[in-house]
């Protein structure tokens, strides 16, 4: 282990190490703090200029009540549940199909296809925004929840089949010559075989990509227009223009934006940590 | 008993399994890519018909100072991003003990990581806010008046990428970690019997062994850090007066607010290039590792 482990016998070193840690931790969490006192200060503190101090009174129930009663959040909020969850469904299942074909048949141009997907996967998606957005437009698409969840599942197909593609190949090859030589189909292969090994991979990339779609941004502005579809990234930049100095409004906001990704993580951090480690050193 | 239908079923069973998925990446995906570049050879408002003009989108592009300045933002995010990677490795050095707490600790250091942009973009932009931010206290105690960083055209880049860097360096702790815990303890020994010790052990023993892990990690910020817009849009909207902006988001104001789609994709045609650097630099190292393992 690097670096070299504090013997647990070293009592008040490792005290003052974690102490250490907990410093650096605090000025790295900085920014987060500072956003959830911001989210329980009245607005005559804010007023006031009372950013960092202790605030003069807590009006947490007033602040958050006020997100859902005086803006949109809980329809923008609605509306990234309606996009993200089929879009993480869609790319599950078709990410699982890709991945064992290419892992387990080799045809001509599998290469190349897999460089496809990796070139594809590594591009910053700006390069896309014209021909989709007028894709979406052709297709009747544009401003409908389906612009979004077309778009995501089509872009994250890439990641996600490469993911797929090494955890399938990572699996023992005498699974599959056992199952060749009883004469199952590749269907078969792919139901009784793949799809139970494949779980604890389904499992982290389920956290990824839904962190990855709920966080989107740039799509959501450049693909719908309309409050009744927009998601709430999109939705919490528009709050900043009509509440523009309300700041403990838009910090309440800002955390009730973030929470299902931050609550995914933190249920799940085992899968999410090794899906990401996973994703990016093989792929 | 399989019958010839069943047989030829399943001959096509990888190819229709293939099928949806590559239909989707190469129709909305692929496609598009070629396209953008299609269209940075016309002249198009979005809606009429676009008129062939050659490369007259890309000469206009090399006298457009606004271009040069989104290239030049662009360079200065790639170089600070390349902090992210030390800094990544130092934080992964610091929690890398095991003592009680230390997993909550490290969770709470991959917070960052899962926070939208545009969370983070609102935080920052009101870490600088010029009369009451954290800054301006910090100026404040020596007395000083803090500069508006955000309406700053020298600074205002730097501000951004700043607060940027922050997820990012959540990113390679991440990566960083996991490569730590592949050390191979064998050699590490056999260093600390030769007396390696602090910087000398990094630089000769660990580092060493960290290199597939830092390649990727410096791949996976350029990355991030071509792809840098969320962020942009809402700390500055690219302003004051262009000077944050970069290729990305001045593709997308000359599209979408100047309905001028062929030199957008012009611009975009233009990112696509650097990238593809990357990526043919990312797929040669890849597959030399993949042939050498």
């Amino acid at each position: 282990m690097y670096p070299k482990p504090i013997p647990p016998s070293h009592r008040t070193s490792r005290i003052l190490y974690m102490t250490g840690v907990w410093a650096v931790l605090a000025i790295w969490l900085l920014p987060v703090a500072a956003i959830i006192m911001t989210s329980f200060r009245t607005f005559d503190d804010i007023m006031a200029g009372n950013y960092w101090g202790w605030p003069t009174k807590f009006n947490i129930l007033e602040n958050y009540a006020a997100i859902f009663q005086h803006t949109d959040m809980l329809v923008y909020f609605r509306n990234s549940l309606i996009i993200t969850i089929p879009s993480v469904v869609l790319v599950l299942a078709l990410s699982t199909m890709t991945g064992f074909v290419l892992s387990r048949h080799k045809f001509v141009g599998s290469t190349l296809l897999f460089a496809a997907f990796i070139a594809g996967n590594f591009m910053p998606y700006q390069v896309f925004m014209i021909p989709v957005r007028d894709l979406m437009v052709s297709l009747g698409l544009y401003d409908t929840y389906g612009a979004l969840i077309l778009f995501h599942v089509s872009f994250q197909l890439g990641f996600a089949t490469l993911f797929m593609r090494n955890f399938i190949a990572a699996l023992p090859g005498e699974l599959f010559q056992a199952a060749r030589a009883e004469g199952a189909s590749p269907m078969q292969i792919l139901r009784i075989i793949v799809v139970p090994l494949v779980r604890p991979a389904l499992a982290a990339l389920a956290i990824l990509l839904f962190t990855f779609i709920w966080n989107d941004y740039f799509w959501a502005i450049v693909l719908t227009q309309t409050d009744a579809v927009k998601p709430v990234t999109a939705g919490l930049a528009n709050l900043r223009g009509e509440w523009v100095s309300a700041w403990n409004v838009i910090s309440a906001a800002t955390l009730f934006v973030a929470i299902p990704p931050v609550l995914m993580f933190f249920l799940m951090q085992k899968h999410f940590v090794s899906g990401l480690t996973m994703g990016a050193v093989k792929g | 008993m399989t019958t010839p239908r069943q047989k030829m079923l399943e001959r096509w069973t990888p190819a229709l399994l293939l099928a949806p998925g590559l239909i989707l990446f190469f129709g909305v995906i692929v496609f598009s890519a070629f396209r953008t570049f299609w269209i940075s050879l016309h002249e198009w408002d979005g809606f009429g018909t676009a008129v062939y003009v050659g490369l007259a989108n890309y000469r206009e592009l090399w006298t457009d100072p606004q271009f040069w300045m989104s290239l030049k933002n662009n360079a200065i995010w790639l170089v600070v991003f390349l902090l992210a990677p030390p800094l990544g490795l130092a934080i992964a050095l610091l929690v890398n003990q095991k003592i009680a707490g230390m997993r909550f600790a490290k969770s709470l250091f991959f917070m960052p990581l899962v926070l939208s942009l545009v969370t983070v973009g609102v935080i920052f932009s009101w870490f600088y806010d010029p009369t009451f931010g954290i800054l301006a206290k910090i100026f404040g105690l020596f007395g000083a008046e803090a500069p508006a960083l955000l309406s700053s055209e020298r600074y205002v880049t730097f501000a951004v990428v700043f607060a940027g860097l922050w997820p990012q360096v959540a990113f390679c702790l991440v990566l960083f970690l996991a490569g730590l815990n592949n050390l191979d303890s064998e050699i590490i020994g056999a260093g600390r019997v030769d007396n390696a010790r602090g910087w000398q052990m990094l630089r000769h023993v660990v580092l060493p062994q960290l290199k597939q892990v830092s390649f990727i990690a410096i791949a996976i910020s350029m990355i991030g850090a071509l792809r840098s817009f969320d962020i942009i849009s809402v700390m500055t909207s690219g302003g004051p007066f262009g000077s944050s902006s970069v290729l990305a988001y001045q593709m997308y104001e000359e599209s979408l607010f100047s309905y001028r789609y062929g030199y957008g994709a012009a611009i975009a045609t233009v990112l696509f290039a650097i990238m593809l650097i990357f990526i043919v630099w990312y797929l040669a190292n890849l597959l030399k590792n993949e042939n050498g393992a």
